[in-house]
């Protein structure tokens, strides 16, 4: 069976042009001078100087961190308790919402976040708040879904045990059902917060010209002002910030796990 | 009411789900262009959509770059995932972290590094990028969902395969394609979705002409276009017929075999 090794070999070089070379470009591009061609290749740090120094630039940063770190708080809060009581329903029910939960998934992102457009533009909330709204409703139902698959394929005979050994429900939940949850937790963060950090269409659509993001920052350098050395350095940024924070929560979760030992 | 609250809770949120869902086929039959306030039925909004030839081939081209980057996807992805099966780690492991790379970017980043590349390589951008770019993302989904199959398949099946007088090509066609079957309808679903549904990476890769529908909204929503609210009651209802119909009928199968089992 060995022969059918070579059936990588199209995918390995695909993956090199169509995947790593643009990441490469990227990088290229952070690091060279405006407006000079591939050939000449000037080195220069001015890009990402230019995103430290200035106060602004840092402010969108902060926003948007801030805001993907509000949005990912809310979908626990909010999500966590609807996984629970899903999972605690009959099977037949419990199929049924997580089809009612997935169902919107499959409408155009767009589609849905121009609805919210409608439903808030007289409500009279502040461009930051319509934000909220919008990041939520895009984010939570990955939420649900993630953190509903580890209660739902949780051991029961745990609950059972803490039960008998004289906890009542609430220490049952705390010591038992919480922690086994947290790995649906984290990779709910995951799939929140990362998206929620580079988003750009939600404040666009639902914040108006003037809530910025990070997104949007990378999106005018590149479309609007043809910036693309700048716009690589910014999106270079955002990523290695957006790898330090799947650090921290990787980090959270091993300990979590230590804790358990 | 104590026993009743977590019903509540779970009614306010599939609220919240379905507001804006009904909100835009709620307004797409109103009469005027508010948003805010129903002056009446009308189905103007549905002429006028049928009527605006760039809202319809933004749907045309939404459909056929999701099929043929679907097939494509799928056929490179198959192929990719069986060598996979028998590579040795090392390989493995490269092409492993290169499809998480793709996975885990942020859809901008991906977005903006396909950009540069096209453009940098003087590669004219419009349908061809389009298309190009959405079977670059589809692939590592549709491994993702093949390679567990493959994990679990008997390598002793193709190799009496072989042993039986099968070339391998047969050997990869009668034996392990049939066996692998359901991660490669999984892989197909979900690279169709991911590109029927992609907005940030066609954005920034489509050419002046060429829009999907999810551009196409972004790009018509600085003046507010009540056909966008037509266009996307046909999304939903679409889908929601879609998804009925692909949970019914295996619970229908199911019973009529359950009877003709009876029967016997």
């Amino acid at each position: 069976m060995r022969g059918f090794r070579r059936l990588i070999i199209p995918y390995l070089i695909w993956g090199v042009i169509f995947i790593l070379i643009p990441m490469l470009m990227i990088v290229f591009y952070a690091f060279v001078e405006k407006g000079n061609s591939v050939l000449t290749m000037r080195f220069t740090l001015d890009n990402f100087l230019r995103f430290f120094e200035d106060s602004i630039f840092i402010e969108v940063l902060l926003r948007s961190l801030k805001i993907a770190f509000i949005t990912t708080i809310i979908c626990i809060l909010i999500g966590y308790p609807t996984a629970y009581i899903i999972a605690k329903l009959k099977p037949a029910s419990q199929n049924i919402c997580v089809l009612l939960i997935t169902l919107p998934m499959w409408i155009n992102m767009l589609v849905r976040t121009y609805a919210w457009r409608g439903i808030l533009l007289e409500s009279g909330l502040s461009p930051e708040m319509k934000v909220y709204i919008g990041m939520v409703y895009n984010f939570l139902p990955f939420m649900v879904v993630q953190i509903y698959t580890t209660l739902s394929k949780m051991n029961k005979d745990y609950l059972i045990a803490a039960t008998d050994l004289g906890c009542n429900s609430r220490q049952a939940f705390m010591k038992v059902t919480l922690p086994l949850s947290i790995p649906g937790i984290i990779s709910g963060i995951t799939l929140v917060f990362l998206p929620a950090v580079s988003s750009f269409f939600i404040p666009k659509l639902l914040g108006g010209g003037s809530f910025v993001l990070i997104g949007n920052l990378i999106e005018t350098y590149f479309l609007t002002a043809g910036d693309w050395n700048f716009g690589a350095a910014i999106s270079l940024i955002m990523t290695i910030v957006i790898l330090i924070s799947m650090f921290i929560t990787k980090r959270f979760d091993h300990e979590k796990e230590v804790d358990n030992a | 009411m104590r026993k009743h609250l977590p019903k509540i809770f779970l009614v306010l949120v599939f609220l919240f789900f379905y507001l804006p869902i009904i909100y835009v086929v709620f307004f797409s039959f109103n009469d005027s262009r508010s948003l805010t306030n129903f002056t009446g039925f009308s189905l103007q909004w549905y002429e006028k959509m049928f009527e605006n030839r760039t809202m319809m081939e933004s749907i045309y081209y939404t459909v056929v770059i999701a099929l043929i980057a679907t097939v494509v996807s799928v056929i490179i992805g198959t192929i990719t995932a069986i060598g996979l099966s028998k590579s040795r780690r090392l390989v493995k492991e490269f092409i492993g972290q290169m499809n998480n790379l793709s996975m885990l970017n942020p859809d901008i980043v991906t977005a903006i590094g396909l950009m540069i590349f096209f453009v940098t390589l003087n590669i004219e951008t419009g349908f061809m990028t389009l298309l190009l770019a959405h079977i670059i993302f589809c692939i590592p989904y549709v491994i993702l969902s093949i390679m567990p199959k493959l994990r679990q398949l008997d390598d002793n099946l193709a190799e009496a395969a072989l042993d039986l007088g099968c070339t391998p090509f047969q050997a990869l066609y009668k034996v392990i394609i049939p066996q692998i079957k359901p991660g490669i309808f999984a892989g197909a679903l979900t690279a169709f979705t991911m590109s029927f549904d992609d907005f940030v990476i066609s954005y920034f890769v489509t050419g002046p002409g060429i829009n999907n529908i999810s551009t196409y909204v972004y790009s018509s929503v600085k003046r507010i276009n009540p056909s966008v609210n037509a266009l996307s009651t046909i999304i939903v209802i679409g889908v929601t017929v879609v998804l009925i119909l692909a949970n019914v009928i295996p619970i229908i199968k199911e019973r009529r075999l359950s009877k003709r089992l009876k029967m016997q």
